[in-house]
């Protein structure tokens, strides 16, 4: 069921050996020291906005100084390279007016994404983690977007993700603002609202890459429908940036909440995301992730059913080329009776890239005649390349049904064999496999219109990752 | 249509042995086809039927240990599995593999690219995986699942010809073609060889259980094989014994 497992890996090598001693000395502690040099209270305290939200991120800052950082020592980090994020290597990214050469860069990305994900209800661009422009285009009236500002913002910021680890207290320290999105009761948004980021990534010369702190919150009220596409883009080619996005979703009674999101960020980010949903009473909650970009990339999913009869489905799509990690986290907490909730997580690892699944079932005691199913799957595309799936269940409950699976492995040969005796070259029949494997899962996205530049963006990085040029929008 | 021309392909098994999971199950064994011909291999269980299908088609796992399997004096046992497929060769699988996500038309638009093959282009391919499945009662809309995904056992076995309808390839070999399929769809796929027999000379080696199939088809050669050596060769007349006297007759050799 798991791959084999790695061994704990040992300090970077800049670090220096622990030795006994005063406090300090402790390379963790020491990490922390250097944040500290480059995230600041005053940093913190220059972002401006709602008198509430300046004390709220005065409070957050004041939590993070004394909060540890992650470590993989923890299971929840367990597999990951956390121990090498040197906060201080970063600094808090300029507002949205950045440099001109990434604006440029922006536009171009945003001109492409816009003509292929066709038909939408709104607009949102966000640069650095500060909402730029919020453009309606056939939004509902009774529906709010905007930042903070919005009435309803103070009451919803946090109330799903809660005051999080120290990385989530960080976002809640130096986001300059939220998009948030309130959709009243009985409303129904057709077309997906689209929120595209855009995070700028090291230039040659300044001192210390961006860090950017996305933040989105979406409450969609009772008997209400919505869907939300979010992109986070930026840092192209391999500069370093560290992008640190958290996002809440709240689905109240009988609400539809479908959401997709997408990753598309330069070789060289650290993408660390946090994604907090809940659903009320016969409420459903559908959301895809697809990490294609970062050095690291981290999604933490966390779906919380909190009234009988809600549901949650969950999908997540990821794909390693050159030594890329890509690192999925999910927890399908079931809090009521007669909830269900169903997870497929695919992804490939090409090159020397690797992949951790891990997720997590939990039927809270009284969550009677839950259905919670858990599947996973791993394409090892290069003998280099390693996946380690680690699906876990917490039951607390007798009548209840939970299922698991999870695969590792190569392309499988019968599969190779029955294309190839049709005619079709082994190389060939390979890349149709593989690009089968994703178009299983994105022709099950939420949200239907993304599935084209979803397509796109996976067959770009498999023609490269597989080594063929032509042909990647065949 | 141009048949007599046709029939000078010939597929042609000599002192071929095959072993599977390290122990020999073929054990040697031999027979001609040519093009337009329909030969049924009948045999018990286990006796290695679809062994030697995936034999000839070259299966990993698969391997021949002797002889030699010629087409129009190609040897196809030196080719990979995709090379003798071009080479003229085509299995219908007894069980046909899913390939999640993996369409029919992509699947038959890279096995036609080929340098002078100009039927994967555009809409014919469409028309033409069409009008296969209409020849058989295939209801046009399985056309576009993931091959074999959420089809039934019978719907497999007719995705398998349409793909030979499409390739038109100048050998066919039939694993169980005829398991799982109703009485009408069997008819009609057995309308459909025996057309294919004489519309491009295809040559057919089908396996099958059942006389039923080889009366429909018309068959011109039976062999029987039993635990891996062909013990009869004969006209449709053996498969009648054969349904009277079972394999018993057989079991000594
Ligand atoms: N990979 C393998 N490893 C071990 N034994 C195998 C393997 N493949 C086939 N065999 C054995 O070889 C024998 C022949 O199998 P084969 O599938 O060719 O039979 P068959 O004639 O097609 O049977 P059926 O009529 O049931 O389809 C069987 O005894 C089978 O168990
Ligand atoms: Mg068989």
């Amino acid at each position: 069921m798991t791959g084999p497992r790695r061994q704990a890996r040992a300090l970077p090598d800049s670090e220096e050996p622990e030795v006994a001693g005063p406090t300090g000395s402790n390379p963790a502690q020491k990490r922390k020291g250097r944040a500290l040099d480059t995230f600041t209270a005053a940093g913190a305290a220059q972002l401006g906005g709602p008198e509430w939200l300046q004390q709220r991120r005065a409070r957050a800052f004041a939590d993070f100084e004394v909060l540890p950082l992650p470590s993989e020592k923890e299971e929840l980090w367990r597999y990951t390279p956390i121990d090498e994020l040197e906060l201080g290597g970063y600094r808090p990214a300029a507002g949205p007016a950045g440099d001109p050469i990434a604006e440029l860069m922006a536009d171009a990305f945003l001109n492409d994404l816009s003509e292929e994900l066709g038909e939408r209800s709104a607009l949102v661009v966000v640069r650095n983690g500060a909402p730029v422009s919020f453009v309606r285009t056939g939004l509902p009236e009774p529906v709010s977007l905007g930042g903070l500002a919005i009435a309803s913002g103070e009451t919803i910021l946090g109330s799903v993700v809660g005051d999080g680890d120290s990385l989530v207290r960080l976002n809640d320290a130096f986001v300059p603002d939220a998009v948030v999105v309130d959709v009243p009761p009985g409303v129904l948004v057709e077309e997906p609202i689209v929120i595209v980021h855009w995070c700028d990534g090291e230039v040659a010369g300044a001192e210390g890459a961006p860090a950017s702190f996305p933040r989105t919150v979406v409450r969609v009220g009772r008997d209400a429908q919505a869907s939300v596409v979010e992109v986070v883009a930026g840092a192209p080619g391999s500069v370093r940036a560290l992008v640190l996005p958290v996002t809440e979703l709240i689905v109240e009674d009988a609400g539809v909440l479908s959401y997709v999101s997408l990753q598309v960020l330069g070789t060289g980010a650290w993408h660390l995301a946090r994604l907090s949903g809940q659903a009320g009473r016969d409420a459903r909650l559908r959301v895809f992730t697809v990490g294609l970009g970062g050095a690291y990339d981290r999604s933490r999913t966390d779906c919380v059913l909190l009234g009988q009869g809600g549901s949650s489905e969950l999908r997540s799509a990821y794909l390693g080329t050159r030594d890329q990690i890509h690192d999925i986290r999910t927890l399908q907490d079931h809090a009521a009776p007669q909830t269900t909730s169903s997870l497929l997580c695919k992804g490939a690892v090409a090159g020397t890239s690797r992949s951790v699944y891990s997720g997590l079932i939990r039927v809270r005691n009284g969550a009677v005649r839950t259905e919670a199913m858990q599947t996973n799957h791993n394409l090892v595309l290069d003998e280099r390349a390693h996946a380690d799936s680690v699906p876990n269940l917490e039951i607390e409950e007798n009548d209840v049904r939970c299922s698991h699976a999870s695969t590792v492995g190569p392309v499988d040969e019968d599969q190779l064999y029955y294309l190839e005796s049709r005619g079709v070259p082994p190389e060939r029949a390979e890349e149709l496999i593989v690009l089968g494997f994703f178009d299983d899962i994105i022709d099950r996205s939420p949200i239907g219109s993304v599935a084209g530049r979803l397509r796109r963006e996976v067959r770009i990085r498999l023609a490269e990752a597989l080594g063929i040029g032509a042909d990647a929008n065949g | 249509m141009n048949e007599p021309e046709s029939r000078r392909h010939l597929l042609k098994v000599t002192g071929l042995r095959a072993a599977a999971g390290g122990k020999e199950i073929i054990h040697g064994v031999d027979f001609e086809v040519h093009g337009g011909e329909v030969h049924v291999v009948m045999g018990p269980n286990g006796s290695g039927k679809s062994t030697l299908a995936h034999a000839l088609m070259g299966r990993p796992g698969t391997t021949v240990t002797a002889g030699s399997v010629t087409l129009d004096g190609v040897e196809l046992l030196e080719l990979a599995s995709w090379q003798r497929a071009r080479a003229g060769l085509f299995l219908a699988l007894q069980q046909p593999i899913e390939v999640p996500g993996v369409g029919l038309e992509a699947v038959m638009a890279e096995a036609l690219d080929r340098p002078g093959d100009d039927r994967a282009r555009g809409d014919d391919l469409g028309d033409r995986l069409r009008a296969e499945a209409a020849a058989i009662g295939f209801d046009e809309r399985f056309l576009h699942r993931a091959l074999n995904v959420d089809l039934s056992g019978g719907e497999r076995k007719r995705n398998e010809m349409v793909q030979l309808g499409v390739l038109r390839p100048p050998f066919c070999v039939l694993d169980e073609i005829d398991s799982g399929l109703d009485v009408d769809a069997l008819g009609a796929v057995a309308r459909r060889l025996e057309q294919a027999t004489r519309q491009w000379g295809l040559g057919v080696l089908a396996v099958t259980h059942f006389h039923r199939l080889l009366v429909e088809l018309r068959a011109d050669v039976v062999h029987v094989l039993v635990a891996g050596h062909i013990v009869a060769t004969g006209g449709p007349e053996l498969a009648e014994e054969l349904e009277h006297t079972g394999y018993g007759a057989y079991a000594a050799s």
